[in-house]
């Protein structure tokens, strides 16, 4: 069972991907909705032995590097924080592969997407099930992989093959840092796997690393060095850029990948070295501003931009900032609470987005929409839903979440952690606007679209909307059934040694003590925010229009994110182009072939041509030569004598 | 078996083979069939008699096992003296499993002077073989730049239009390196009084003496690799160079540097190689990211992965003068990973080449559409060349940067930047040529791939896989021969260090 739960979708994606053309659309679709299926509910029973039963499992499949203190395997690790990833990425991903029969069934290469899929579940399960950091770099690099497969799917577009190049290399400067941090680590404790790293953590609080021309505490070094691979893969500030372009890709794919579990991964990857990050204040800390700088940066430009989707990956950039500083003040709970109830809502909003451009005849402006709530009840309903969830409204699942993380930044009771939960009240209230401005933008008021779409709009087939339905019912109800165990008092019980939390860091602890209006005051800024997006959007539609003129700067500013895009552009890519033509033509042309192997060769054949002149074939010239030869000699000889 | 000479039947079988073809006479389209066949059936059965190799070597042990000898210039004390260790054995595997596939891919690119180019690559595969092998220093020296010849005529007849120039070139450069080394030789007969390699490897050289005779073969090897700046000869050689020529180029002669360092300059010149790393470092990390950046603009399908080839040989020489374990295990494997690797891009751009009869990356795109089992094994390729995990590409780079970190983590830090500009340079190549809208008519009449194209790759897929998945079992027969050179090279250094210390 263990191994199946893994292995199944990788089958899955085999036979789809090397048989699909030869058994054809319908069984691909069978084949990997039946493998991911599977391994869903054999996830269900996993949660159930693992957690319900704490009954942590270990399984040895091969052995894998041997070499000198490196000893590492391929081994599946369940604890309680893998179970509950499996639940997540499992399901969600089930429900992905379904709805994809339907969303996908004008593509050509069905086959091949259901494939990726299966791979990309695959990956991501081998990531979750790491029991050393070789194999979490498997799983991390696989889920890169299926990523930029998936973004560039419809290959044919240049702005789809740019923006999967972007992903993956993006991720690649996280990636060294993930490197350099797993060779620290090993430096640091001598192993890789995750018991041996963590038993011997506590024993190296102070040791000091003298690293790249600095002493820092190791600790310290390694937790920011793997950090950096997290931003990387979460799509944290500074290494955002790829996630909005990332919606290049078919719908499916944002809800699957880039919502709801591999940009967690970089989350998992904290909340799984906390045992590390738990010795490191600096770190932690560190942790904690980059995620919420990140939740308040990508809340500002989700609220100017017009793509469905991006505004939704601005707003899954945004909530990753929230598990992120939500674990900086360790509370890691709260963050992988977030983390569950995020998959859902957040699965559920992109999938829901894609019934709407279905429906819109692959419209995704929201600026061309508007009006169709009436033609499409269901998916409005759920999209509803998914909106009250991402705002936290109660009881909706995100209300839970949200709260606990605020709660346990205020809980932290240090100053890092006051900033965070002022900067995530903010956000939240942003969070609200934007959601509500989508909402209404999308749905309500007087179509903008021509006639000719607004005739077409119709609700998804079945196989697109139960998909959707079984993500609601986790929008709504995973909040209210989760909170008890994952960050109430049941806590310490349900995550078991699959989270360490020192003593001196009691944010989980206090966040059930905190004052009424600290818990009240996110509850308030997303109802202010929906308050406002209604003023704005629906009473007094100028108003936005002329905000945007007065502050035109301000609003060009988010318009274009930050420009955080056209500085990278200038600072790295046309470096790059630039010094390699460079370096091309003016390195290995000019100096070192012209001075080298053309220099010398043409040097030999000048001097050879000088030479071979002397020799012009007139009796004279050898005459002339003879005779001053002779002269010289004679001179030489009188006067070395005489 | 084991009192078989099977180090000599491996190597001289393809000689054997050459002889074969020589002495087939007739019609030519006859003799071409022929040809083929006999070279093909040859390398095949060297790469199994390779496997009993495989077979009765004993891991367990740093000694050099298969050893078989004869006296040859008994006078000089110079003799015909076969034997593997765990490092060399890995390479002779490396040739013989790559010949094969080169001899199929020139099956139909190849159509004149079939006879004569097929005699070449059997020529080259046993020089290849014997030079691995070797365990006397003048043998070893006559195969190393026995190489050169076969390969010298493969580029210059059967290559691209500027084919004489890059063969010369190619020539030219090697053979200044080796110069150097021949000198080298002689003045180590001069001071040990042999060239058994096993005696000289425990024969210690003067200090000052050792650092002459490292730059010497240094020299040799450096362009062999190649490292930066003496690496320009590389890409003109691979652009002119027919299919074959280049794969076997990457997949095995580049590695003769690196393991002419393994087999000469550590073990022989330990101090010098302790002085001079930091030499080698810059060199390489100044190969790592230059040839990276001028791989990102290349044109030239051909002239970008032979600029990739030199960034990932970086690595190696990384690798090398780390002096650990993690560092020397992780550039044996990835020599072996980067041969199976870019061999099998190089023949990725033959399977197109053969097609459109052009390397220029523009005249490509949307290749996906029509040729999907190929986009399938290029991109499979790629990642594997990019170092993703699960390939073989992964497990070479992960434990270079890891010993390279033990060692120095700046040389790590600027070293793993390739991790990153090797994705970029690979993923916009392969965006180019695979991706995009197929617009034009001779790119769209191109066919998928072939049974025999099929054919070529399934192997070198496979071997990605399992040296990617399982790579213990090539790591396994490493470690006695590496941990000895470790043992050796640290034995040699605390002995001078009390030598100076005594002196003072």
């Amino acid at each position: 069972m263990y191994a199946a739960v893994v292995f199944l979708p990788l089958l899955g994606a085999i036979i789809a991907g090397f048989f699909g053309r030869k058994i054809g659309d319908r069984a691909s679709q069978i084949v990997t909705c039946t493998g991911v299926g599977l391994s869903a509910f054999l996830s269900l029973a996993i949660f159930n032995e693992v957690v319900l039963q704490s009954h942590v499992v270990t399984v040895h499949v091969l052995n894998f590097l041997n070499v000198q203190g490196i000893n590492v395997s391929w081994e599946l690790r369940f604890d309680t924080l893998t179970a509950v990833m499996l639940l997540v990425v499992n399901w969600v991903s089930f429900m992905v592969h379904v709805y994809s029969i339907g969303y996908m069934h004008h593509d050509p290469s069905v086959p091949r997407f259901q494939s990726y899929l299966s791979l990309f579940t695959f990956a991501m399960l081998m990531l979750v099930t790491a029991n050393n950091l070789v194999q979490l770099f498997f799983g991390w690099e696989g889920v890169g992989l299926a990523s930029y497969l998936l973004i560039g799917f419809w290959h044919e577009r240049p702005s789809a093959s740019a923006a999967a190049i972007k992903a993956f290399v993006v991720n690649r400067v996280g990636d060294f840092g993930f490197a350099l941090g797993i060779f620290g680590t090993f430096m640091l404790t001598g192993s890789l796997g995750f018991d041996a790293i963590f038993a011997a953590a506590p024993a190296k609080a102070a040791v000091v690393f003298h690293l790249f021309g600095m002493d820092v505490n190791a600790i310290t070094a390694c937790c920011l060095l793997l950090f950096v691979g997290a931003m990387g893969k979460s799509a944290q500030l500074g290494l955002h850029t790829w996630l909005p372009d990332a919606m290049e890709g078919p719908t499916p794919v944002s809800a699957l990948i880039h919502a709801a579990t591999m940009v967690t991964a970089g989350v998992f990857m904290v909340a799984r070295m906390s045992p590390l990050f738990e010795y490191s204040d600096t770190a932690l800390m560190v942790v904690t501003i980059v995620g919420a700088c990140t939740a308040m940066f990508a809340a500002t430009i989700g609220c100017v931009q017009n793509d469905i989707k991006r505004i939704i990956a601005y707003s899954t950039c945004s909530q990753l900032g929230y598990m992120f500083f939500a674990i900086g003040v360790s509370g890691y709970q709260a963050g992988v609470f977030h983390l569950f109830t995020h998959a859902f809502f957040k699965a559920l909003l992109f999938l829901g987005a894609g019934s709407v451009i279905h429906a819109m005849s692959d419209e995704q402006d929201i600026r061309r929409m508007g009006g169709i709530a009436k033609h499409i009840p269901v998916t409005c309903a759920l999209m509803y839903i998914g909106s009250l969830a991402l705002a936290g409204i109660a009881p909706f699942a995100g209300h839970y979440s949200k709260d606990a993380i605020l709660e346990a930044a205020w809980g932290s009771g240090t100053a890092v952690g006051h900033f965070a939960y002022w900067i995530g009240v903010a956000a939240a209230f942003l969070t609200a606007f934007y959601s509500w401005r989508l909402l209404i933008l999308t749905f309500h008021g007087k179509p903008r679209a021509d006639e000719h779409v607004m005739a077409h709009v119709h609700e998804s087939p079945a196989v697109m909307i139960v998909p959707l339905l079984v993500l609601a019912a986790g929008a709504v109800f995973a909040g209210w059934a989760g909170a008890e165990s994952f960050v109430g008092a049941g806590r310490e019980h349900f995550w078991g040694k699959a989270i360490l939390l020192l003593a001196s860091h009691p944010a989980m602890e206090n966040a059930e003590h905190v004052p009424a209006l600290i818990s009240m005051l996110p509850a308030i800024a997303a109802v202010s925010g929906i308050v406002v997006a209604y003023l704005f959007y629906m009473l007094v539609p100028a108003l936005p229009r002329l905000l945007a003129q007065v502050f035109r700067p301000v609003h060009l500013f988010l318009l274009n994110k930050w420009y955080v895009d056209e500085l990278y552009d200038f600072l790295f890519v046309r470096p790059a182009f630039w010094l390699g033509e460079g370096l091309w033509k003016g390195g290995d042309g000019a100096l070192i072939d012209g001075v080298g192997p053309d220099g010398v060769a043409a040097a030999t054949r000048d001097i050879a041509r000088r030479f071979s002149a002397l020799q012009s074939g007139y009796l004279y010239h050898y005459a002339f030569s003879m005779l001053t030869g002779a002269a010289v000699f004679v001179t030489w000889y009188i006067v070395k004598v005489g | 078996m084991t009192d078989w000479p099977l180090l000599s039947i491996t190597t001289f079988l393809p000689l054997l083979g050459a002889a074969f073809i020589l002495t087939i006479r007739g019609e030519e389209a006859a003799v071409a069939r022929n040809a083929r066949n006999v070279a093909l059936l040859t390398s095949l059965a060297t790469f199994l008699v390779s496997l009993l190799v495989w077979a009765n070597f004993n891991p367990a042990t740093a000694d050099f096992q298969l050893v078989d000898q004869a006296r040859w210039l008994p006078g000089f004390d110079i003799n015909y003296k076969m034997g593997v260790d765990g490092i060399s054995v890995l390479f002779v595997l490396l040739s013989t499993f790559l010949t094969p596939i080169c001899i199929l891919s020139a099956w139909e690119a190849v159509q004149k002077r079939v006879k004569e180019y097929m005699i070449a690559f059997l020529v080259l595969e046993t020089m290849m073989v014997g030079m691995f092998c070797s365990l006397d220093l003048v043998l070893f020296y006559m195969f190393f730049e026995g190489v050169l010849i076969p390969m010298f005529v493969i580029i210059g007849v059967w290559g691209g239009p500027r084919r004489v120039y890059a063969a010369f070139k190619f020539f030219l450069y090697t053979l200044l390196g080796s110069v150097l080394m021949l000198l080298a030789i002689l003045a180590m007969y001069h001071d040990a009084h042999t060239t058994d390699i096993q005696v000289l490897m425990t024969h210690s050289f003067p200090r000052a003496m050792q650092t002459w005779l490292w730059l010497a073969f240094f020299a040799s090897f450096a362009v062999k690799v190649p490292m930066w700046p003496v690496h320009t000869w590389l890409p003109d050689a691979h652009v002119e160079a027919p299919t074959a020529g280049s794969v076997i180029l990457a997949g095995v002669l580049l590695k003769m540097g690196g393991y002419g360092f393994l087999r000469f300059s550590l073990p022989m010149f330990p101090l010098a190689s302790h002085d001079l790393a930091g030499v080698v470092f810059t060199l390489s990390i100044i190969a790592v990211v230059y040839t990276s950046l001028v791989a990102l603009v290349q044109q030239d399908m051909k002239k970008l992965i032979a600029y990739s080839s030199v960034a990932h040989m970086g690595f190696v020489t990384i690798g090398i003068f780390t002096f650990n374990m993690h560092g020397i295990e992780g550039s044996i494997f990835q020599m072996l990973s980067h041969g199976v690797v870019s061999g099998a891009l190089f023949l990725c751009v033959g399977v197109v080449y053969d097609r459109l009869h052009t390397r220029e990356i523009a005249r490509y795109g949307g290749l996906a559409k029509n040729m999907p089992a190929y986009a399938l094994v290029f991109m499979f390729f790629t990642m594997a060349s990019v170092g993703l995990p699960g390939t073989s590409g992964f497990v070479g780079e992960f434990l270079v940067l890891m010993g390279a970190f033990e060692a120095d983590n700046w040389v790590a830090l600027f070293a793993a930047t390739g991790l990153i500009l090797g994705a970029a340079y690979m993923l916009y190549l392969y965006r180019r040529i695979v991706f995009g809208k197929l617009t034009k008519d001779d790119v769209k009449a191109m066919l998928d791939l072939n049974r025999r194209e099929v054919l070529m790759f399934v192997p070198l897929i496979v071997m990605v896989v399992w040296l990617g998945v399982y790579p213990t079992t090539f790591l396994q027969p490493l470690h006695a021969s590496v941990t000895k050179l470790i043992n050796d090279y640290q034995l040699a250094l605390s002995a001078a260090h009390a030598v100076s210390v005594a002196v003072r």
